[in-house]
C-alpha cells in the first residue's frame, strides 16, 4: 500500500493567527486505501492542519501537493471539487434546510424543472442508509434533530460526494456505541476502495481500532508519522502529552496528600435547588478549602447546577445558605456581591469581553462589585494586574491587546483573574480546561488546587474525568439531571469508580449507553475512554 | 437510532397527523396565519361594508399593488439571507423619474423602460458590492443608496413629470377585461399584473428548485456554515441585492405605468412597506425561513387593509399606518412565538 504515490502531501505547513504560530512546520502525507490518524491533546493543532488542507485555513508558508500537482486549497468549495470532502467537529450544516437538502445541496440532482426533490430525497435517504439511518424521513428540518445525528448527517454529505480523500473530525464525539460501530465500518469500507481518510479522535481505542498509521501532533509541532502497529498506547500517549505528564501525575499525588476535613457551617448550602426542565431539586454543601467536582456525562445537569449556584440562571426551586444565611442568588451581580463566582461553559460568548484587553477585562468584575461611582485608581488596576501576570504566568505582551486575539488557554485565564480579583469565598469553575493548551491546563490545574489551600471553596467541571478525580476532594455524580451519589476521593477513587456508578444507576439500560466489548477490552461512552480490567 | 420514523404502520392518523406534519413545518405556520388573516378581513369587510367579495374589488386590489407584490418579491430575497434593503422606494423615484423624462425626451419607449429597469440592477450591484466587498452592514450600504437615488430623483425634477396617454409604457397600465360580470363587477387584470405573477412563479422556482436558491436560505440560517458547506455565498449574497435592484426597477415601470406619471417623491416609505409585507408573509427578518408566496398574501393584506379603511370611511387615512404598525406587531409576536416552539 506504501508503495503506491500519496494522494495528499502537505510539507513543512506554517500557519499564524495574529502572530501566534500555531502550526509550526508540519508534515502530513495521505496514502488511497489507508486510515491515517492525527493524533495530538487539545491545542496541538490537529483542526488547524485540517482546516489547512479544507481551505478554511490560510497556510503562511508549505506546500500542499495533491496527487502529486501543488494546489493552494482555497476555500470549501475548492477542495470539495478537488475530490476531499471534509467533516468538520462544528456540525457546519444549515439549520434552516432539510436533512435531504443539507445532504445534497452542491451535489443536488437536477431534472428539467431544476432540482429534482424527489431523486434528491431518494439519493439521501440511500446515503444515510449506509450509516444506519435508513429510518430518518429525509424531509425533516434539520434543527428537529439530535447533535449525534446532525454529525451522521454531515458524514452523509460528505460521502454523497464520492470523495477520494475523507476528513473526519472528531466524527465520534456525540455518538454512542452503536454508531459509532457503524462509522467505523463504513470508514473501514471506504478505506477498502481507495478513499484515504484522515480520523482526528481523542478516542484512543477508536483510533488503534481503525488506524493504518499516525501522525503525532504536539504544541502545533510535528512529532512523528508512525505506522499504527508499531506504536502501543502508552508510547502514544506519551508522545502527544510530552513531560507533561509527571507534572500531572504529581499533581494528583499532591491532591491526595492534601486531607481534608470539613468542619464547621458550610460556605454554601444548597437544598432542593433545582429548575424545570433542566435539574431534578438537588442539595449540595461546599465548604471553605474543599474542592468539590461534579462528574458526568453530557447533558447530566453539571453546567445547570453551576449555573444556579453562581446565580446565571433563576431556581424554581430550592433555596441556598453561605455561612448559615438565607440568600437570594438572582443574577450573577448579586452573586458576585456574595463573593460567589462562576466561570461559565461559555468562555467566548458568556466570560471574556471580546472587544476589550485583557487588562481591562481583569479589573471588569471588581469594578461592577464597587459600582461606577467609585471608580478603581490607576494606581489599583495596574497593581491587580501585576499580580495575576505573576501568578497566572500571563505574559506582559499580551494584557494590552483585545482579549480575542489571545490563545484559549490565556483567555481563560484572563477571566479567571478576573474572577480572584473579587476574592471570592466560592469559585465555580464550569470546563476551565477545554480546549486549551496542555501547559495553560497545567496551569489552571495547579491554580485551582493553590486556590483551595487558600480556603476558597470550589466547585469544579470538566468532561475529562481524570482531572476531576486527580483535583477533587470530594466528587458529586451527576446523571440525567439529577444528583445520583457524592463520594469523598482517594487513592482507590479513579475514573471507572464513577463510571461505574453512572453505570450501575441504569438500571439494565447500560446496554444503549455503553457499548462493552472486552474482547478487545474496552468501553466507549461519549465523553471518555478507558480499558476494563480483564 | 430513529428518530422521525415514516414506517406506514405507526403513522398517525387523523389530529395527530396534522400536528405532526405541522410540527415538521413549523416555519410556514407564520404564512398560513397571514392567510387566514387575510380570508378573516375579506371576511369582516364583506359583513361591515358590503362590496368587498366582488370581482372588481378584487381585481383592483391587485391592479394597485401589483408593483408592491414585486417589490415585496424583491426584499423577501434579501431578507431571506438576514440582509435588508432600504432603497428599493429611491430606486423607484428615481428610475420613474429618469424614464419618464427620456420618453418625453424623445427616446423609444421600451429601450427607456429596459433602461428603469437596469437603474435598478445598477444600483442593486452597487448595494451588493458595498455588502460583500466592503463588508458594510446591509442596513447602512442600502440605506446610503436610498439618499442616493432620492437625490438623484431630486436633482432630476421636483415637479411631476407626466406621460403622454398614447405612450407604450401607458400600454403596460390598459386594463383586460377578462370576464365581463354583471354592470361593473369584471375580473380586470392589466399587463402590471401578469408582470407581477411572472415574476412570483420566476422567484418561486429560483428559490425552490436551484442551488442559488436553497444557499439563500442556508445563508440566512447560518453563513458561516453555508460556506463551510461548500456553497457559493459570496456570489449569492451579491444576486440577492441585485435581484431587489432589477425587481424595484420594474416594479417602478409597472406603477409609472398605471399612474402615467413620475415624481422625485414617488415610493416614500415603500420599502417600508415591502418589508412588512415580506414579515407578514411569514419571512423571519433574521433569515432563513419563509416563502415568497406569503410575501404576496403580506402585500395584498396590507393592500386589502387600505381598502377596508377606504371604505370604513370613519377611521382617518392617516390612521392607516398605526394599524399597518399593529398587525406587523401582531405577526412579529406570532413568529415568536413559532420560534420558542421551534426550539423545544
Amino acid at each position: 500500500m506504501t508503495a503506491t504515490r500519496p494522494v495528499v502531501e502537505m510539507s513543512a505547513i506554517t500557519v499564524e493567527f495574529s502572530g501566534v504560530r500555531v502550526l509550526d512546520d508540519v508534515d502530513l502525507t495521505l496514502y488511497p486505501g489507508e486510515v491515517h490518524a492525527l493524533m495530538g491533546e487539545n491545542g496541538a493543532g490537529k483542526s488547524t492542519l485540517i482546516g489547512a488542507l479544507a481551505g478554511t485555513v490560510p497556510i503562511r508558508s508549505g506546500e500542499v501537493r495533491i496527487e502529486g500537482e501543488e494546489r493552494t486549497p482555497a476555500g470549501v468549495a475548492r477542495s470539495r471539487a478537488e475530490g476531499i470532502a471534509t467533516v468538520f467537529q462544528e456540525t457546519h450544516l444549515s439549520p434552516h434546510l432539510t436533512v435531504a437538502e443539507n445532504v445534497m445541496i452542491g451535489n443536488e440532482v437536477r431534472g428539467t424543472f431544476g432540482i429534482d426533490w424527489k431523486a434528491n430525497r431518494a439519493r439521501a435517504a440511500e446515503v444515510l442508509a449506509r450509516l444506519g439511518l435508513d429510518d430518518l424521513d429525509p424531509r425533516s428540518p434539520l434543527s428537529a434533530l439530535s447533535p449525534a445525528v446532525k454529525q451522521l448527517v454531515a458524514v452523509a454529505r460528505a460521502l454523497v460526494l464520492e470523495p477520494r480523500v475523507l476528513i473526519l473530525d472528531e466524527p465520534t464525539s456525540s455518538l454512542d456505541a452503536a454508531e459509532v460501530h457503524t462509522l467505523l465500518r463504513v470508514v473501514r469500507g471506504l478505506r477498502d476502495h481507495g478513499v484515504a481518510v484522515l480520523f482526528v479522535s481523542h478516542f484512543i481505542e477508536q483510533v488503534f481500532d481503525v488506524a493504518d498509521r499516525m501522525t503525532v501532533l504536539r504544541g502545533g509541532r510535528f512529532v512523528g508519522e508512525f505506522p499504527a502497529d508499531e506504536l502501543d498506547r502508552a508510547e502514544l500517549i506519551s508522545k502527544m502529552i510530552g513531560e507533561d505528564i509527571d507534572a500531572l501525575k504529581a499533581l494528583r499525588s499532591e491532591r491526595l496528600a492534601h486531607h481534608y476535613c470539613a468542619s464547621g457551617e458550610p460556605t454554601l448550602r444548597a437544598s432542593e435547588l433545582g429548575r424545570r426542565g433542566t435539574l431534578d431539586p438537588t442539595d449540595i454543601e461546599l465548604s471553605r478549602g474543599e474542592i468539590v467536582g461534579l462528574a458526568g456525562l453530557n447533558g447530566s445537569g453539571r453546567s445547570e447546577l453551576a449555573r444556579l449556584m453562581g446565580g446565571a440562571e433563576r431556581a424554581d426551586s430550592g433555596e441556598i445558605w453561605m455561612d448559615g444565611v438565607r440568600v437570594q442568588l438572582r443574577s450573577p451581580g448579586a452573586a458576585l456581591r456574595r463573593r460567589v463566582a462562576l466561570s461559565t461553559e461559555n468562555l467566548r460568548d458568556e466570560g471574556i469581553i471580546r472587544g476589550l484587553t485583557a487588562r481591562e477585562n481583569i479589573v471588569l468584575a471588581l469594578q461592577a462589585m464597587r459600582g461606577w461611582s467609585r471608580p478603581l485608581s490607576a494606581g489599583e488596576r495596574a497593581g491587580l494586574v501585576e499580580t495575576y501576570l505573576d501568578t497566572l504566568h500571563l505574559s506582559p505582551d499580551d494584557i494590552d491587546r483585545p482579549v480575542e486575539e489571545l490563545s484559549g488557554g490565556t483567555q481563560q485565564k484572563v477571566l479567571l483573574a478576573r474572577l480572584l480579583a473579587t476574592r471570592p469565598h466560592v469559585l465555580i469553575l464550569d470546563e476551565p480546561t477545554r480546549g486549551i493548551d496542555i501547559g495553560a491546563k497545567l496551569d489552571i490545574q495547579r491554580r485551582v488546587a493553590r486556590l483551595a489551600g487558600e480556603g476558597v471553596a470550589v466547585v469544579f467541571i470538566s468532561s475529562q474525568m481524570e482531572e476531576v478525580v486527580r483535583l477533587s476532594d470530594r466528587i458529586v455524580v451527576l446523571k440525567d439531571r439529577e444528583k445520583i451519589g457524592e463520594l469523598s476521593n482517594g487513592p482507590g477513587v479513579t475514573v471507572d469508580t464513577i463510571v461505574e456508578m453512572i453505570a450501575a444507576d441504569l438500571d439494565g439500560e447500560s446496554e444503549e449507553l455503553f457499548g462493552h466489548d472486552c474482547d478487545t477490552g474496552l468501553v466507549s461512552v461519549k465523553q471518555f475512554t478507558l480499558n476494563c480490567s480483564r | 437510532m430513529s428518530t422521525l420514523t415514516t414506517h406506514p404502520a405507526a403513522e398517525p392518523t387523523g389530529v395527530r397527523a396534522l400536528a405532526k406534519r405541522l410540527s415538521l413545518h413549523l416555519d410556514t405556520l407564520p404564512t398560513a396565519a397571514a392567510v387566514v388573516i387575510f380570508i378573516g378581513m375579506i371576511i369582516y369587510g364583506e359583513a361591515a361594508y358590503g362590496r368587498i367579495v366582488q370581482f372588481n374589488t378584487l381585481s383592483n386590489l391587485l391592479i394597485n399593488n401589483a408593483h408592491l407584490i414585486i417589490l415585496a418579491v424583491g426584499l423577501t430575497f434579501v431578507i431571506l439571507t438576514g440582509g435588508i434593503d432600504l432603497s428599493v422606494g429611491a430606486v423607484i423615484a428615481f428610475s420613474s423619474v429618469a424614464g419618464v423624462m427620456l420618453i418625453n425626451a424623445g427616446w423609444n419607449p421600451w429601450l427607456a423602460m429596459a433602461l428603469m429597469v437596469l437603474i435598478g440592477t445598477a444600483f442593486g450591484t452597487v448595494s451588493g458590492i458595498l455588502i460583500q466587498h466592503f463588508h458594510v452592514q446591509p442596513f447602512i450600504a442600502t440605506l446610503a443608496m436610498m439618499f442616493l437615488g432620492r437625490g438623484l430623483a431630486s436633482i432630476l425634477s421636483t415637479v411631476p413629470e407626466r406621460l403622454a396617454d398614447e405612450s407604450p409604457l401607458r400600454s403596460l397600465g390598459t386594463q383586460i377585461e377578462i370576464y365581463d360580470g354583471p354592470k361593473v363587477d369584471d375580473i380586470v387584470i392589466t399587463p402590471g399584473v401578469i408582470i407581477a405573477a411572472i415574476v412570483v412563479a420566476a422567484a418561486f422556482f429560483v428559490l425552490h428548485r436551484t442551488r442559488t436558491g436553497r444557499t439563500v436560505y442556508a445563508i440566512g440560517g447560518s453563513e458561516q456554515s453555508a460556506a463551510l458547506m461548500g456553497l457559493p455565498v459570496a456570489a449569492t449574497k451579491m444576486w440577492v441585492y441585485i435581484i431587489s435592484g432589477t425587481l424595484a426597477g420594474l416594479a417602478a415601470v409597472v406603477y409609472t405605468a398605471r399612474l402615467g406619471s413620475a415624481q422625485n417623491i414617488t415610493g416614500i416609505g415603500w420599502e417600508l412597506d415591502a418589508i412588512a409585507a415580506t414579515v407578514i408573509g411569514g419571512t423571519l427578518l433574521t433569515g432563513g425561513a419563509g416563502f415568497v408566496l406569503g410575501s404576496v398574501v403580506g402585500a395584498l393584506v396590507l393592500g386589502l387593509m387600505n381598502v377596508l379603511i377606504t371604505r370604513d370611511g370613519g377611521i382617518p387615512p392617516e390612521a392607516t399606518t398605526i394599524i399597518t404598525g399593529g398587525i406587523l406587531l401582531v405577526f412579529v409576536l406570532l413568529q415568536r412565538a413559532v420560534l420558542a416552539r421551534r426550539r423545544e
